[in-house]
Parts: C-alpha cells; structure tokens; sequence
C-alpha cells in the first residue's frame, strides 16, 4: 500500500469560498414586484436588414432590479441582439424597451448609454489610452472634475482588484485577464445603475473564467446592480443568475426563472436538452446541505474501547474514525493508530479543510468522489454537525 | 569627379534651391492632406464613394506627371500653380487609401465599446478612431512626403523644381565636369531631403503614438 | 475652345503623322525602348527575387530596395545616366535612357516578386514537400504558379513607371513621346505641349490596362477565387 493521505481523504477538496457558498444559497425564486423592474422589454422585435426570419421576435422580458439575469441559449437566439437593444446599439424593430421606468427612445442614444455600463468579451479597450484614462471615459464624457474622476479610477482598480501601479500601463501591457478587469473597472466607472454583460469571460481560460465569476459575485454583492449577461454557457448562467432567461432560435423564451426552478422543472424538452444530461448534477449546486438530514457518521468519544471503534469503522464501512467529545470534533484516527492502545485517545489529526451548512450538495459530492470514500463531515463554525452520505445525495437527485 | 570648388562657391545658391524644393514639398504634402481628408471623409460616410474615388485618384497616379503638366500649363501657365496641383495629385491615391484603411482597421470592438460608453459619432472619430488610425495615416504621410520629394525634380522642367532645377542646369552642360557636379549635387541632397522627411515623421509618429512604443516593449 | 481646336488641328495635320518626328515613329520609339528595358529588368529583378523569396532571406534587401527606389527621384536618374553613358562612350539618347529605366525598374520588381514568393501560404509548401517534391519542383509547380498573379502586378506596376519615365528621355536627347511636350515648352508652344501630354497619358494608361488583361488571361483559375485586395507596392509616380 502507498502512503496514507495526511487526513481522511474524503475531507480533502472542500474548500470553499464564503462566497460560493453565499451563492449556493441565492437563486431561488424570490419574484420582484413591479415596481421593482428596472429593465422592461415588451413585445420586442428585430428584424435585420435582408434578414428573412427576425432574429428576435416579440420577446417580453422583466429585470428585476439589482439582479442578475441571465441570457443563455444557442448562437442564433438572438440573445446578444436583444443585450444590444437595451442600449440601443441595435434599434429594436418594434415594441418597447423601458429601462428605469423611461422608454429606452425618449432620450438620445449617446446619453442613454452613458448610464448603461457594457462589458463585451473582445473588452474593447482603448488601445491608445492608459488604464486610468480608460477608466475615465464616462466620467469624463459627463464631465466629472478631475480630482473626482482621479478618486473614482483609484477607487475601481482596487475594487476590480488590479495594482494601483497599473493605471499609468497601456492596455496591450496586461493579461487578458487583467484588461477584462479593467473592462468591468470602466463600465462601472461612473456608477451607472444598470450592467450589459456580452460574454465577458469567454475569451480567457477557465481557471482565470471561474476566478472572474467570483470576482463578480463578490462585486454584485457589495454593489447591487441591475446586471444583464449574455453568455452560451449553462453552467455559467447557473452559478450567476437569480434568474436565467433561455432563449431559443429566433428569440424565443422558452424559460424564464430562477436556475433552481430552471433545473428542477425544466418548462420543455428544448430546456431539459439545452441544460444537459448532468441537469440533477447542476441542481445539486444550488441545494445547500443544511436542507438535508445528516447522520452521526462513525464517530466515537475519547475513553471509547477498540473494539467499540472497530464496530464503527465496519458498520460505516470505512477505514477511518472520528474522535468527537459531544459536538467537538478532535481529530481522526485509523485503525493502525489503535495498535497498543486501550482506548480511543482524547486526540487526532487535524481536519485541514471541511463542508459547511451553507456548502452544496455539488462540493459535498465532489468532495466524497474525490476521496473515494462514501461520506463527509459537516460543520457549523467549529460545532461538528455529522456527516453526509452519497445516499443522500442521489436522493436528492432523483427527487 | 566633382568639382568642390564649385559647390564652395555656390552653396548660397544651393542652399536656396534646397529650401525651395522643401517648400514645394511642403505645401504639396500639406494641401494634399487637406484634399485626402476631405475626400476620405466622404469615402467613410458613403461607402459606394470610396471606389469611384480610388479609381480617379488612381488614374491620375498612373498619367505621368510630364503629361499631367502638358495639360495645365495651357492653362495655368509654367507657374507654381501648374507645380502644385501636379504634386498634389499624386498624394492622393496614397494618403487617401491609407487614410480610408487606418480608420476601417479600429477593430470594431473598440468602436462599438465607445459607442456604449455614450460617444457621440463624430467624437468617436475625433478621441477614437483617428489616434488608432495615425500609425497607418502616418505611413501613408510618410510615402507621399518621399515621393513628392522626388517628384518636385520633375517640376524643373515647368520652370520650378528646387533642387531639380539644379540637376537641370547640370543637363545642359553634361558635357563638363561642372554640370556633372550640379547633377550629383541635386541628386544627393534630394535623396537625403527624402531620407530625413522620412526619418522626422517616422519620429513624429513614435511621439504621437506612445501605447504602440509600450505595445512592442511589452511584445 | 479654340485651343481644343487647335490640338485637334495638329493630330490632323499629316505633318504629325510621318516621318522621324511623325505620331508613329515616335509611339514606336517609346514602346521598344520601353520594352527593352523592362525585358532587361524583369530578368535582372525577378530571377534573383524568386530564388531569394523560395530560400525565404534577404528580406532587408527588399525592404531596402523599394525605400531606395522611392528616395532616389527618377528624374535623378536620367540625369545621372547621363555622365555614366558619356563615360562608357555609349553617347547621348538611347542608351542612357535605357540605363535608367532599368535602373528604375528593378527594385519594385525585386520587391514586390521577392515579397510574393516568400508570402506563398507555408502550409502549402509543407504539404509539396511531405509529398516528396525537390525544391526546385515545390519552385516551381507550387511557389511562382502561386506568387504569379502578384508577379504580374508588380510587371504591370513596373512597366506603367517605365513608360512614364520613358517620357523623360527627351532631356537627354532621347524620342519618344517625350520629345513634344519638351520641344513643346521650349518652343512656348501649347499645342504640341498638349498633344504630346495627351499622347503620354494614353499611353500609361492603355499599358495599365493592358498588363490587367493580360494577368486576367495568365493567372490561374484557382487563384483568381482567392483574387482579393492588390497588395504589389507602387514604385513613386514620375
């Protein structure tokens, strides 16, 4: 046998942001008033020009404000066509489009966009502009005086997470990465309530994509906009939608909910194939564990016999127990630590990382999977909880 | 070869020919610009313009510019005038396609995020699209200024000509050492006319243009 | 309007149209030496570009060779043939004209022909070689058929500024269709100065237009599908 992993591997991976975590918990239903709509679309059209078939047909949508919606479906829906009429870089060829209760035509287009921010993938920078004056283009179109633009460009390259040293650089002197944050850095320069996002992260890779995601969230929490995102990837309308419009060929809204509901009750065939055959695997990411029922798991108290910690390791069919005083977890030992002993020792090796109740049912599985190992622990703070089987679950999945 | 005792005692008239052909130069390059822009403005706004344009432009770059000033000088005479307006001519072609393809070559990505951001078009051209487009406008300056440079030689024979009047002289008396040496003369310092118009712009643009020094910096 | 008359007048005097002096002989003269010399000059500027451009170096010389072409005035160039043809005892006229369109001549040749060969698409090379063809093979089945349509560009380019330079041999002594604008100016006669500059301009553009037949002819069918924006470089205008 090789050498054993430091810790029950089954606790291994869960390492979580307090983020992700905060998210797995979103996204359920909470259906916006009317007043609360920030972006209305109704009964809007585009045909283009020499375009038979409209590339949006009579499509209605709500934006609820401070929320993230997401446009998701396959090239030909038109979901870019219908981002770009919210700022009017595409003219709808019919209905209407409120934004902040004013018709989106009542007011010059310029001026209109200049309170709408847009983060598209190719970013668009000013190649000939520093980071700073590129941040600065808005406040500087609607004519902010230069200390306040100044604070403002120092204020969002450190809330986009970029070196203050950055501002002086040219955009062809970053990473795709970092110019992508500085794309969000501009949109948001001069505070605009509301956020047109075309794909942003499609560009970059994934490891850099799914730092972006967070970076976003974190943002959106702080900053509460009104954000509109178009992106071709399910599992990125998923994990940051409240709510997920899927649009069909011809801008057909085929659903339009929260994720959870999406994955639970796709509307029809065309969702249920668009969203995948893994659609209970994604569900599992938005069902925080708290939800479920935890067992006690193969624990046994300090004083314990041997032969009391044999019988656990063999009914949970482990190799490994866990040491835990009332609801103090302190450690975990195997079955060759025993060898000698009389009985379980007030002691055990330090759990490195663990599952909380806000945690989904997608780590907890990872987390199991990548252990191989049936089950994991679950904490509150330092207060143990039990431990949560792949019974559970699959349970879940079929529910 | 060269007689230096010759270019000793003329360089007063040397130096006048030379800033003669500058100005010639300059006010060709200059006036040519103006007609470029103009003309690639309306290239830009009406696109089915641009082809006409090109081709008329292209033909006069084709006429000879002795034949071109066969045509003006019965009608404005073995003037300045006659000079210029053959100079200019044939900027046009050059300054205007680079123009037209400076512009068309701002990545539509960029110009579609200042249109988000609230920019009016025509401060789009003015803070976006001409600063992108001035590497290629200046290269289009860059081979205008070398060939007018050249090309005002020719005017010697109108009666103009800068330092072509020099080469000129030097023709009619080919056959001594004298006319020799004002043909070598001409020809150097109009070669290095051309070479240091280019080297000052090739300059200009790297001044005007700072973020494509960084660019290869960072390449 | 009368001058316009007056220039029909002098295409129709027969005067015009025989002898040395005469239309014919003159449009004769401007199309052989033009001819030589661009005979001479594509054999000069395109062997030696092909074979640089296949072994893809001397990239610096092409660059090189245009940048000199345009600073060095054509004018110049005449003028220089001149003294160079005094002392090779070849005399006034014929010659030193010659030796300056080739002179001219070459470097767009050589660039342009240079540039073609070596911007032949690498992928298709590869694949001549992986099928086992020699070098000189790919060079010639695959490199000049594929570089020829910018080839011929560059020929017709070249050949347009020889014809138009050609004009200038009248100040060293040479015919051509030259010799009536510059007898014209000299003589302060405006008519001939005309007939002579419309005669020229006929002629570069009947030898621009004809060069682009003839590469429609030439280029194979294949590339002319992929024919997209003409990217030879213009030697300066004279």
């Amino acid at each position: 046998m090789g050498s054993r992993p430091p810790y029950p591997r089954s606790f291994a991976p869960a390492v979580l942001s307090p983020l992700q975590s905060l998210r797995s918990l979103g996204g359920t239903g909470r259906l916006a008033r009317v007043s609360d709509v920030m972006i209305s679309l109704r009964h809007v059209s585009k045909t283009f020009p020499g375009g038979t078939a409209p590339a949006v047909g009579d499509l209605s949508l709500d934006v609820p404000r401070g929320e993230i919606v997401v446009l998701v479906g396959p090239s030909g829906c038109g979901k870019t066509t219908t981002l770009k009429m919210i700022n009017r870089l595409i003219e709808p060829t019919s209905g209407e489009i409120y934004v902040d209760g004013e018709l989106a035509t009542s007011v010059e287009a310029h001026l209109l966009r200049r309170k709408i921010g847009y983060v598209i993938q190719q970013i668009g920078l000013f190649p000939h502009r520093t980071i700073a004056e590129n941040i600065a283009t808005v406040p500087t179109l609607v004519g902010w005086d230069e200390q306040r633009i100044a604070e403002r460009v120092t204020e969002l390259i450190e809330l986009v997470g970029l070196e203050p040293e950055m501002a002086d650089r040219y955009p062809a002197e970053l990473s795709g990465g970092q110019q992508q944050r500085v794309g969000v850095a501009r949109a948001l320069a001069a505070d605009p309530p509301v956020l047109l996002m075309d794909e942003p992260f499609g560009a970059v890779d994934p490891i850099v994509r799914s730092k972006l995601q967070e970076e976003l969230l974190a943002l959106q929490d702080r900053l509460r906009k009104t954000i509109v995102f178009v992106t071709h990837d399910i599992d990125e309308a998923i994990r940051l939608g409240n709510r997920v419009a899927i649009l069909n060929v011809g801008g057909v809204l085929e659903q339009y909910a929260s994720p959870a509901e999406i994955l639970a009750e796709p509307a029809n065939d065309f969702v249920a194939e668009f969203l995948g055959s893994d659609r209970g695997l994604k569900r599992l990411s938005l069902i925080p564990i708290s939800t479920v029922d935890l067992d006690p798991g193969p624990v046994v108290a300090p004083g314990g016999t041997v032969e009391e910690a044999r019988r656990v390791m063999e009914r949970y069919g482990t190799d490994w127990f866990a040491v835990v005083d009332g609801d103090r977890m302190l450690g975990w030992l195997t079955e060759d630590d025993l060898r000698g002993a009389a009985t379980v020792p007030r002691s055990g090796r330090r759990f490195r990382a663990w599952l909380t109740r806000s945690s989904s049912l997608r780590e907890a599985l990872d987390a199991i999977v990548s252990g191989r190992t049936t089950m994991a622990a679950v904490f509150d703070g330092d207060r143990y909880l039990g431990m949560i089987d792949v019974d559970t679950i699959s349970r879940e999945i079929v529910r | 070869m060269i007689r230096w005792d010759w270019i000793g005692r003329n360089l007063d008239d040397i130096g006048a020919l030379t800033g003669e052909h500058l100005l010639l130069t300059g006010i060709a390059v200059a006036a040519g610009l103006v007609v470029s822009l103009g003309l690639s403005a309306i290239a830009l706004r009406f696109r089915k313009t641009y082809a006409p344009i090109t081709w008329v432009t292209g033909i006069l770059y084709t006429i000879p510019s002795l034949a071109l000033f066969a045509f003006l000088v019965p009608i404005t005479g073995l003037s300045i005038l006659t000079a210029e307006i053959g100079l200019v001519s044939y900027t046009l072609l050059i300054l205007i396609r680079n123009i037209v393809a400076g512009i068309d070559g701002v990545p539509p990505a960029i110009k579609e995020a200042a249109d988000a951001m609230g920019y009016t078009r025509r401060h789009r051209l003015w803070a976006v699209e001409i600063p992108l487009a001035l590497p290629v406008i200046v290269a289009g300056i860059r081979i205008a200024t070398v060939t007018t440079i050249g090309l005002v030689t020719v005017t010697s024979l109108i009666g103009q000509g800068g330092l072509g009047a020099l080469i000129l002289r030097g023709l009619g008396t080919f056959y001594s050492p004298i006319g020799t040496t004002q043909i070598i003369v001409g020809t150097v310092l109009s070669v290095i006319l051309a070479v240091a118009a280019d080297v000052s712009l090739a300059f200009a643009e790297r001044v005007l243009t700072p973020w494509a020094r960084r660019r290869e910096a960072a390449a | 309007m009368s001058f316009l008359a007056d220039v029909l007048a002098w295409f129709a005097d027969p005067v015009n149209w025989s002898g040395s002096g005469g239309i014919p002989n003159r449009v004769f003269e401007h199309v052989q030496l033009s001819t030589f010399a661009m005979m001479i000059a594509a054999l000069l500027g395109i062997i030696p570009a092909v074979i640089l451009g296949h072994a893809r170096r001397g990239g610096v010389l092409a660059v090189a060779a245009v940048n000199i072409a345009r600073a060095v005035p054509s004018f110049a160039i005449i003028a220089l043939a001149l003294p160079v043809s005094i002392a090779l005892g070849l005399g006034l006229g014929f010659w030193p004209t010659l030796l300056a369109l080739v002179a001219l001549a070459i470097p767009p040749m050589f660039t342009n022909a240079y540039t073609a060969v070596r911007d032949v698409d690498p992928g298709v090379v590869e694949a001549a070689r992986g099928m086992g063809m020699t070098p000189a093979g790919i060079l010639a089945k695959v490199e000049v058929p594929m570089a020829l349509p910018i080839i011929l560009a560059a020929v017709r380019v070249s050949a347009v500024q020889v014809v138009a330079t050609a004009t200038l041999g009248a100040i060293v002594a040479w015919g051509g269709l030259g010799r009536y604008v510059i007898d014209g100016f000299a003589t302060r006669n405006n008519v001939e100065v005309f007939a002579g500059g419309l005669l020229v301009a006929l002629l570069a553009v009947a030898t621009e237009v004809g060069f682009g037949v003839l590469e429609r002819l030439v280029e194979p069918r294949g590339l002319r599908m992929l024919r997209g924006q003409e990217q030879v470089v213009r030697p300066a205008p004279t």
